[in-house]
């Protein structure tokens, strides 16, 4: 919690000034039960209209201080509390927005989410808390306490008797409480992940007739937190009326002390005024020690928030953007000089073992190969996703991590596997890769991508609003928006990781002459499972198991490679009319 | 918000008919341990004036300590009443929630597919979370509070109105201020809290869809201007925030120090009372005195503060019914009916269909009779199909994404019902047989493949839950998925999470297909089932597939031709009609759509 202050920056003003201010209108507070005692007396004694004027004004004074203290006082915490949230999610973007891909790799995106929403909003909830009570309620009870000792020694001893209690039963209601709540949380996270699946598998859910199945293990997980919240609740339940107990049990010694001295001691500083005075003290501190306690539960709660957060406030990119690097792509020369790598150091098998290629600006290069042999890994070395274990990746003739990293990134252009789509429009989405495309570019790479028909076809064209994740658009029309997406970029490398598999044959067949045509110059990469995506590629590279095993033209593959050669049978056998 | 004053009646309703008996006990509790909280000030009252009679302790001592005993006892019933009150609703909420979630879920479980294709994830999600949060809150917090408040309330004003009218009119008059600023200042609070709710969500949702399209945006070197747009989303919120919290945070000390002014002016006026000889009047007939005005003041205090409370709390509780809408609303979400009344039984070791007294032998026959659907009333998704598959005949859908083939398999296991026309199975209509049974006969395996967290082995399992171990082992090999789970970390005991994010697409598919083929169904519809399966496996897969779908009716949807070249009948759906029918060969013969399709020459989307 302490680490996350220094994000306070410019809020760190009002956050000193709600201090202020809590003193402050503790201490305006503190005196109206003290005046208005004195007030008591003067009435009881009889005393004259004047003095008791001058009491009410007294207090109203203090009413008036109180009331303008407080009002700043909320107007500064409100200020520190959200401003303090927004700094920190501001930063915790900021920073996210700098994780490389293995950074991402490490944090998965729901917990990510998590930890920018629900865990700010604890922080600043108990932040909110702390700067506000955490400084009055200590100082209230002080108060309360001397205020009681000059107002009459005798009977505030009550207080010293009785408090002691109060405090020794709410830290045990509070620690015996805690564990069961911090339970509680661990398992509502484990049931709201359950029913968020049975949403999302409900199809499976009804066709496998599992309705009855998945209501007993939804009652199964939720009967335990009931057990677990009823539990702790009742515990809980208890913090009110032993609090009322403690006050009744203070009052009633205060009054019979008190009625003994006033009638037994004519001597006595004791009047009828100064005990109802003492009364409301008692309730005062009683009520300021059970806000502690809430805000010592909320500091619990935020702690794991805040060690969360921080988590990602430090979580450094493992990746150096490398501003200062060469900001120029000569051409799309790529080349591969014994390459290794491994998704992370403790990681026992590389990736990629010992890769050499050679790719020639402007050459189409088609890669295959059965699922999890790092196809995928070895295209994202090339524009820097990961950074290579060993060896080097140079593009242009240039080491690529020699390269400032966006000037990298603008020039080789990926159409990832897993693509995705934001909300907007369609036009929106394209300029995704260049936002300053006009809308003359923006047609030509959606014709070179084959994109341009069905666009025009929507409702609103090129302004047609996207669902997210483009779920209103077939699997292949997303395939190719995201294609000419990529191509806006206007890139000296494009590589298609498995970006055509939704398209049938004839589109394909057309995108890829397009961009032959269109593209002469620019280096293009096909990761395909489909021969025929990848058959006309100037040279192809098969990989096993992280390994190149080959790496030539059809031709040559078909007649030296066993995998490629049966691979290709097996295909053609389902479409040998492709072939006339 | 006529809607949501309804719907909390109905809140109560329900509450009260969950748990009448200890619902009416914490009732007459809370009355009476908030009735009796008035009373100990008006012993105190008696105490203050024995003290003043100014008579020694020897004569006072007795009826002192009568008084002292009094509240003592008082404070004892006032105490035993209030923890029992607590703690039992403390518990009635929690049993009450687990019943409503259970309620929830259930009703949910029983709702048609139509509500989760209408229902956004995230929407459905927040029921289960905010929703139901607000109502603990409402529940456990605001309603006791509410109903002690106004008790409380009641009866101290009628211990003011005990001691004197006068003081009580002033009284009146403050807390009449008092609930006009509280409310106005509360009415704008309310107004940002919305608007800052709006933010909230809008924030949100950017960072979901940033966060969870991360890879693209550093692919496309958008960070800056991801950062600007969360820039502006964040200061929006930041704004209506602050207004939100200084309006809620101000009217505290507002409301404070309106009560303190009201306590100065009783102050004052029972001074002026009293120094002016000003006639009582009240039930006590007692006459104005410091004995009055003291206990008075601590009354006033009590009132004041409760109706804080009761403004306090009304307002959130208005605030709050907006969710408790929400939940009903997905109580009463219309659940499928079912009123097949023809079930599936075993006789002499075969499966029969009960029709009334007769019994019909199980085959595997599936026939659709010109049938028509759409989900819009006006929109035909399908229209007038016909479609035959004897048991054990392969028949394949050939057809462009949106052309309707998933919607026949939403209509063969009655995710939805036929508009016109009808289904029928081994010739009765599927709307006569029970849903359970049906669907039991019949395994999907779907393009985008759902797995639970659990092991693979479970995973697997969830296509009958009795299998053992050993076939679901088998299962797997049979559809060679074995070859991967063998080298999964924990083999068939690894965990799947986050539905199967440790395992590739195609891995997905195999395990789907291995639970289909636990759950030894009658009928298989494979929608695109093997897309994401490299050549390589597809060809193992095939094998096993095929002795899988030997013994069966099964429905292909496929975008590979290949997959589908060896069904029996190949159907070529065209904008929800069929245009072509026959086998491969003949359709090939024919020239027609399919031929063109085959040979690249016409575009499938």
């Amino acid at each position: 919690m302490k680490k996350l202050l220094k994000y306070l920056k410019k809020y760190r003003k009002d956050t000193y000034l709600t201090i202020i201010y809590a003193v402050l209108e503790t201490l305006a507070q503190c005196f109206i039960p003290f005046v208005t005692a004195s007030m008591i007396k003067s009435i009881q004694n009889g005393e004259g209209l004047d003095k008791l004027l001058n009491y009410s004004t007294i207090l109203f004074i203090c009413c008036v201080l109180a009331l303008i203290f407080g009002g700043a006082l909320g107007i500064h915490s409100s200020i520190a509390s959200v401003g303090f949230s927004y700094n920190l999610r501001k930063e915790m973007f900021e920073n996210i927005q700098k994780f490389s891909f293995q950074n991402i790799d490490k944090f998965n995106t729901s917990s990510l989410v998590t930890r920018m929403t629900s865990d700010i909003s604890n922080v600043q909830m108990a932040f909110m808390m702390i700067i506000k009570t955490a400084v009055k309620s200590p100082l209230m009870v002080i108060f309360s306490l001397v205020m009681s000792f000059i107002l009459s020694k005798e009977l505030s001893m009550a207080f010293i008797i009785t408090l002691p209690f109060l405090v020794a039963i709410f830290t045990f209601i509070t620690l015996k409480a805690m564990p069961l709540f911090q339970k509680v949380f661990k398992k509502y996270d484990d049931l709201n992940a359950g029913i968020q699946e049975n949403i999302r598998g409900i199809r499976v859910v009804k066709g496998f007739v599992r309705e009855n199945y998945e209501i007993n293990k939804f009652d199964l997980a939720s009967k335990s937190i009931y057990k677990l919240f009823s539990k702790a609740e009742t515990l809980v339940s208890a913090v009110d009326p032993t609090t009322t107990l403690v006050i009744n049990i203070n009052i009633v010694l205060i009054l019979y002390f008190g009625s003994y001295l006033l009638i037994n001691d004519p001597q006595t500083q004791i009047n009828v005024g100064i005990l109802s005075t003492l009364v409301l003290y008692g309730i005062q501190m009683v009520f300021n020690i059970m806000m502690l306690i809430m805000v010592y539960v909320m500091i619990v709660i935020a702690y794991e928030s805040s060690k969360r957060i921080l988590e990602i406030l430090s979580e450094k990119s493992t990746l150096d953007e490398n501003l200062d690097g060469v900001t120029e792509v000569k051409n799309g020369d790529i080349s591969f000089k014994n390459v290794c790598f491994k998704y992370n150091d403790k990681a026992q098998n590389y990736a990629l073992k010992n890769i050499n290629l050679e790719i020639k600006s402007g050459e189409v290069i088609g890669i295959l190969g059965s699922t999890g042999s790092s196809k995928t890994t070895l295209i994202q070395l090339i524009n820097r996703l990961y950074d290579v274990s060993a060896g080097s990746v140079m593009v242009g003739g240039v080491d690529v991590r020699d390269y400032n990293l966006k000037i990298l990134r603008d020039n080789v252009a990926i159409v990832l596997q897993k693509n995705i789509l934001f909300s907007g429009s369609i036009k929106e989405n394209l300029k995704f890769g260049n936002e300053n495309a006009t809308d003359e570019e923006i047609i030509e790479v959606c014709r070179l991508a084959q994109a341009h028909q069905f666009i025009e076809s929507t409702s609103n064209g090129y302004d047609t609003l996207l669902n997210q994740g483009g779920s209103n658009l077939s699997g292949g029309q997303k395939q190719r928006l995201c294609i000419a997406r990529a191509l806006l970029k206007k890139p000296k490398i494009l590589i298609l990781d498995d970006s055509t598999s939704a398209l049938d044959n004839k589109t394909d067949n057309l995108l890829r002459n397009s961009l032959k045509n269109y593209l002469p110059e620019v280096t293009k990469i096909i990761v395909s499972q489909r021969i025929s995506s990848i058959q006309d590629s100037d040279k192809i590279i098969i990989m096993n198991n992280g390994e190149v095993i080959d790496f030539g033209n059809h031709q040559e593959l078909l007649s030296r490679s066993d995998i490629y050669r049966s691979t290709y049978d097996n295909q053609q056998k389902g479409a040998s009319y492709e072939e006339k | 918000m006529k809607k949501n004053k309804n719907a909390l009646i109905r809140l109560f309703k329900m509450l009260f008919k969950m748990f009448p008996k200890r619902i009416s006990l914490i009732l007459i509790c809370t009355t009476l341990s908030s009735i009796v909280v008035g009373m100990p000030s008006v012993f105190m009252q008696k105490l203050y004036s024995l003290i003043e009679t100014n008579a020694g302790w020897e004569k006072l001592s007795s009826s002192v300590l009568k008084i002292i005993i009094i509240i003592i006892c008082i404070y004892i019933l006032h105490n035993s009443m209030n923890f029992y009150a607590k703690r039992k609703t403390a518990l009635i909420t929690q049993e009450f929630l687990y019943k409503l979630r259970q309620m929830m879920f259930d009703s949910m479980q029983r709702s048609e597919v139509a509500y989760f294709d209408k229902n956004q994830v995230g929407d459905i999600m927040s029921v289960y979370t905010n929703d139901i949060d607000t109502l603990r809150q409402i529940i456990s917090q605001s309603l006791p509070q509410l109903f002690l408040s106004i008790v409380v309330v009641t009866t101290n004003f009628v211990i003011m109105l005990y001691y004197s009218f006068y003081l009580a009119l002033v009284v009146l008059v403050g807390l009449f201020i008092l609930v006009l600023v509280v409310k106005k200042v509360g009415a704008k609070s309310g107004q940002y809290f919305k608007q800052q709710q709006a933010h909230i969500g809008k924030l949100e949702s950017y960072i979901e869809e940033n966060l969870s399209g991360l890879k693209v945006v550093k692919v496309f070197n958008y960070e800056d201007r991801a950062f600007k747009n969360f820039e502006k989303l964040n200061s929006d919120l930041l704004n209506s925030s602050v207004n939100a919290n200084i309006k809620a945070n101000i009217i505290q000390p507002i409301a404070f120090n309106v009560v303190n002014f009201i306590y100065i002016a009783i102050a004052l006026f029972g001074w002026l009372f009293i120094h002016y000889k000003v006639q009582n009047v009240s039930f006590s007939n007692l006459a104005f005195s410091i004995s009055i005005t003291i206990p008075f003041l601590n009354v006033t205090r009590q009132v004041a503060g409760n109706v804080n409370a009761i403004v306090g709390q009304l307002n959130y509780i208005m605030m709050a019914s907006a969710g408790a809408e929400r939940i009903f609303k997905l109580l009463d979400e219309k659940s499928e009916i079912d009123d097949g009344d023809v079930s599936l039984v075993i006789k002499d070791n075969q499966r029969f269909w009960k029709v009334g007294n007769d019994y019909v032998l199980l085959k595997g026959d599936v026939e659709f009779k010109d049938v028509s659907f759409g989900y819009d009333e006006n929109k035909d998704v399908i229209k007038n199909i016909n479609i035959y598959a004897n048991y054990g005949q392969k028949v394949a859908l050939v057809g462009a994404t949106g052309s309707g083939k998933t919607t026949i398999i939403n209509l063969i296991n009655r995710f939805y019902d036929v508009k016109s026309g009808s289904i029928t199975f081994d010739g009765i209509d599927v709307r006569r047989i029970k849903k359970s049974d049906l669907r039991k006969l019949i395994g999907v395996v779907l393009q985008d493949v759902h797995l639970f967290n659990g092991t693979v082995m479970d995973n697997i399992r969830y296509g009958r839950l009795d299998a053992s171990d050993e076939e679901c082992i088998e299962a797997a090999k049979s559809v060679s998925a074995d070859d991967f789970i063998q080298r999964l970390p924990q083999g068939y005991q690894t965990i799947i999470k986050e539905n199967g994010s440790n395992l590739s697409q195609g891995q997905k598919q195999l395990l789907s297909i291995a639970r289909c083929k636990v759950s030894n169904p009658l009928v298989m519809i494979l929608d695109e089932a093997t897309s994401s399966i490299d050549t390589q496996t597809e060809l193992l897969v095939q094998n096993g597939m095929d002795n899988l779908m030997n013994e069966r009716t099964v429905f292909v949807i496929a975008h590979r031709l290949s997959t589908i070249k060896n069904s029996d009948v190949i159907m070529v759906i065209d904008k929800g009609e069929i245009v072509e029918r026959g086998n491969h060969q003949k359709l090939i013969e024919n020239r027609g759509m399919y031929y063109r399709l085959y040979t690249g020459d016409f575009n499938l989307e």
